[in-house]
C-alpha cells in the first residue's frame, strides 16, 4: 500500500487562501468579556456548561486585550467608563470585532440620563447589536453566530492593517 | 421618642435652637447652617460615634432655601439614631465640613459637591468623587436636564442618525 493510496482516502479540498482564513477565524474566535451589568450574566450563562458557546470555537472568554479580536460590550456603558472601554479596544491587536449586547449597550436602554452612553458604536464599531434586556443565552450566542457570517464573507482588503 | 434621646433632644434644642421633629419613630433637628460643626462636636461627644449617612436633598423650586443637607448620626453603644437637617440657600451653597470630626464625612461631602455642588469650606480634598474630573454641573439638583440624548424611535431615526456622533475605526 503506497502513500499514493492513502492521499487519495484523505480527499482534497480547494479554496482560496482568503476563504481558508476566514473560515479559521470563525472557529477560534476569542472574546474579550467586557461585563457591566446584568447582561454579564447572560454572557457567563452562554459560556457555562447548559449552553456552551465553546461548541462554536469559544473556549475561554479573554480578560485581556492583547489576546483577544472580539469584545463583548454586555451592559450600561457609563461616560465614565467610555474612555476605558476604547482604550481596551485600541489595544486589541487587528483584526477586530465589536458585539453590542443587549439594549443598554446598543442605544442605552431604559438608561436615558446624564451618566449613560446613548449606545457603545458611539465609543467603538459595532458590527452586531444584540437586542434584548438582557438577552437570552441564545441571543447572544445568535449575535456572535451573526458576526460568524460577517467574518466568513470578509476580504482581505477590507480588514485594517 | 427614645427615652434616652429626650435628654439629648432637649440639650441641642436650647443650645442651637431649632425644633425637633418626630415622623415614623425617627427624631429629626432642623439647626442652621452656622452651627452644625459646633453640633456634631456635641453629639460626637455625647457618644453618636458613627456618621452614618451625608446626604442632600434639592427643593427647588417649591421652598426657599433649596437644599437641605442632612446628616444621620448612629450611637451603637446607646443603639441611638438621630437626623440633623440643615437648610441651605441655592445661591453659593457652602457649608462648614465636619470631616475632621468624623473622618467617613469626607468622602460624603466630596459626593455632595460632586451631585449638587454643595461647597465645604475648610475640607482637605474637594474634588469631584463620581463623575468625571471635567464634568460640567451638578447631576442631581433639579434644573439639571434629565435626559443627555433624544431617544430613538422609529419617527425620528432617521434625524437622530444623523448627528448621532458614531465612532470611527
Amino acid at each position: 500500500m503506497g502513500v499514493e493510496q492513502k492521499l487519495g482516502n484523505m480527499g482534497i479540498a480547494t479554496t482560496t487562501l482568503e476563504q481558508a482564513v476566514a473560515w479559521s477565524r470563525t472557529n477560534a474566535m476569542w472574546p474579550m468579556l467586557f461585563g457591566l451589568a446584568c447582561c454579564a450574566i447572560e454572557m457567563m450563562s452562554a459560556q457555562a456548561a447548559h449552553y456552551d458557546m465553546s461548541r462554536f470555537g469559544m473556549e475561554l472568554m479573554r480578560p485581556s486585550p492583547r489576546q483577544s479580536d472580539l469584545m463583548i460590550v454586555a451592559g450600561r456603558v457609563s461616560r465614565k467608563m467610555a474612555p476605558v472601554l476604547r482604550r481596551l479596544y485600541d489595544q486589541m491587536p487587528e483584526p477586530k470585532w465589536v458585539i453590542s449586547m443587549g439594549d443598554c449597550a446598543s442605544c442605552g436602554g431604559v438608561f436615558n440620563n446624564y451618566a449613560i452612553m446613548q449606545g457603545v458604536d458611539e465609543v467603538v464599531p459595532v458590527d452586531v447589536y444584540v437586542a434584548g434586556c438582557p438577552p437570552r443565552p441564545e441571543a447572544l450566542i445568535h449575535g456572535v453566530l451573526t458576526l460568524y457570517e460577517k467574518v466568513r464573507g470578509m476580504k482581505f482588503a477590507e480588514i485594517k492593517k | 421618642m427614645e427615652d434616652k434621646l429626650q435628654p439629648i433632644i432637649g440639650k441641642l434644642e436650647k443650645e442651637f435652637g431649632g425644633t425637633a421633629c418626630e415622623y415614623r419613630g425617627e427624631v429629626s433637628l432642623t439647626i442652621p447652617a452656622e452651627k452644625i460643626v459646633a453640633a456634631c462636636q456635641q453629639l460626637h461627644d455625647l457618644g453618636f460615634e458613627l456618621l452614618s449617612a451625608l446626604t442632600a436633598v434639592d427643593y427647588w423650586p417649591q421652598e426657599a432655601p433649596r437644599f437641605h443637607v442632612i446628616y444621620q448620626f448612629t450611637s451603637v453603644t446607646s443603639n441611638l439614631v438621630l437626623t440633623l437637617r440643615v437648610p441651605v440657600p441655592g445661591i453659593n451653597p457652602s457649608l462648614p465640613t465636619v470631616s475632621h470630626i468624623y473622618r467617613s464625612a469626607n468622602w460624603r461631602e466630596r459626593e455632595l459637591w460632586d451631585m449638587f455642588g454643595i461647597k465645604f469650606q475648610g475640607h482637605p480634598d474637594l474634588r469631584r468623587i463620581l463623575m468625571p474630573a471635567d464634568w460640567e454641573g451638578h447631576p442631581l439638583r433639579k434644573d439639571y436636564p434629565l435626559g443627555y440624548e433624544e431617544p430613538q424611535f422609529t419617527f425620528n431615526f432617521e434625524e437622530i442618525n444623523q448627528r448621532k456622533p458614531y465612532a470611527k475605526e
